[in-house]
């Protein structure tokens, strides 16, 4: 019983902080591609190295504080963000998937970077925008997985395997960049994005209930109900709000 | 000194942007609900009842989420 507790907590920390570094990590390789194919990878790669330095310092910084707060006050905070988050995300996820809102397309994003880098002009000694726009991309996206793996694994109490979760998807997704040479624009980020939601929002109102002292039923066992009733509400949602907009269509072409 | 205020403001400046934007962004109806959460399951589990917080935290965080994809979708009909 106990292992199956345990497991079914591990399962939804180690889907959740992998999908939500796959997507941030697809979204930060778009920009670094757009860069180093317009401007040369030189610039691209010290703007990447510099945001990886960057990040690294502030979890250096901010990890260890965040195992010194108490558990129940962490929690609660942490819930809090992520229900926060996790709904900002599914309501971006259903609103996309009913087609009230552009799904996000990497190759757009891809051609408007190098877009923005050509006009910009040609170098005159270091490529300060290259690194620049490289830097940004990385620090941005890196900063959302920063956030997620802090928060997600320190409230599990289990820092290293969301840590490590993290390393192999964003390993993962640097492998398949570099084998197909572009976008990653086949990625299913929509899909990704919305299970994403539900797993933060699962753990957003198990951990907001744990910090005001809510017994759950089966305790960690009770997260995999939270991602089945969250699961089907995201499903009804979108097909209500796709039906909406469907109607919309109709309504305009009548 | 005055240069170092100023970047100091400046850094501080971005960070709480960033968390402002992070939380509250185009969603602030969703910041609000949470807060509204967090007070009505207190205030359940301050008069003692266990259960019914177990059932009211995710119906809350249902309708929350409800609400405002109903409004996103209400406000992307009226464009």
């Amino acid at each position: 019983m106990f292992a199956t507790t345990v497991s079914s907590g591990v399962v939804v920390l180690v889907g959740a902080v992998f999908l939500a570094c796959a997507v941030e990590m697809v979204e930060a390789l778009t920009i670094v591609f757009a860069v180093g194919h317009t401007r040369g990878w030189r610039s691209a790669f010290e703007g990447v190295v510099a945001a990886i330095v960057v990040l690294a310092a502030l979890v250096a910084a901010f990890g260890p504080a965040l195992v010194h707060i108490p558990l129940s006050t962490l929690r609660l905070i942490v819930g809090s963000v992520l229900l926060i988050f996790g709904m900002q995300w599914l309501r971006k996820a259903i609103l996309r998937s009913s087609g009230f809102k552009a799904k996000h397309d990497e190759d757009a994003i891809y051609l408007e970077t190098v877009a923005e880098l050509k006009a910009a002009g040609q170098p005159v000694g270091r490529d300060r925008i290259a690194f620049v726009m490289a830097f940004k991309g990385v620090f941005l996206e890196g900063l959302e997985v920063v956030i997620t793996v802090l928060t997600l694994g320190t409230s599990a109490h289990r820092l290293g395997l969301a840590a490590t979760t993290a390393a192999v998807a964003l390993v993962l997704v640097a492998i398949v960049g570099a084998i197909v040479a572009k976008q990653l624009s086949a990625v299913p980020e929509n899909a990704m994005k919305m299970s994403v939601g539900i797993l933060l929002v699962s753990y957003g109102t198990f951990w907001v209930g744990e910090g005001l002292k809510v017994s759950w039923p089966g305790n960690d066992g009770f997260l995999v109900f939270f991602v089945g009733l969250y699961t089907l509400v995201t499903w009804s949602l979108a097909l209500v709000a796709k039906s909406a907009h469907n109607s919309t269509k109709t309504g305009v072409k009548a | 000194m005055s240069e170092e205020k100023s970047l100091a403001a400046r850094l501080l400046k971005g960070f709480a942007m960033f968390w402002w934007d992070f939380l509250v962004g185009d969603t602030p109806e969703l910041f609000i609900a949470v807060v509204g959460v967090l007070a009505v399951i207190a205030g359940i589990r301050g008069a003692g009842h266990n259960s019914v917080a177990v059932v009211v935290l995710p119906v809350l965080v249902i309708l929350a989420l409800t609400l405002s994809v109903r409004r996103s979708v209400a406000q992307a009909k009226k464009k």
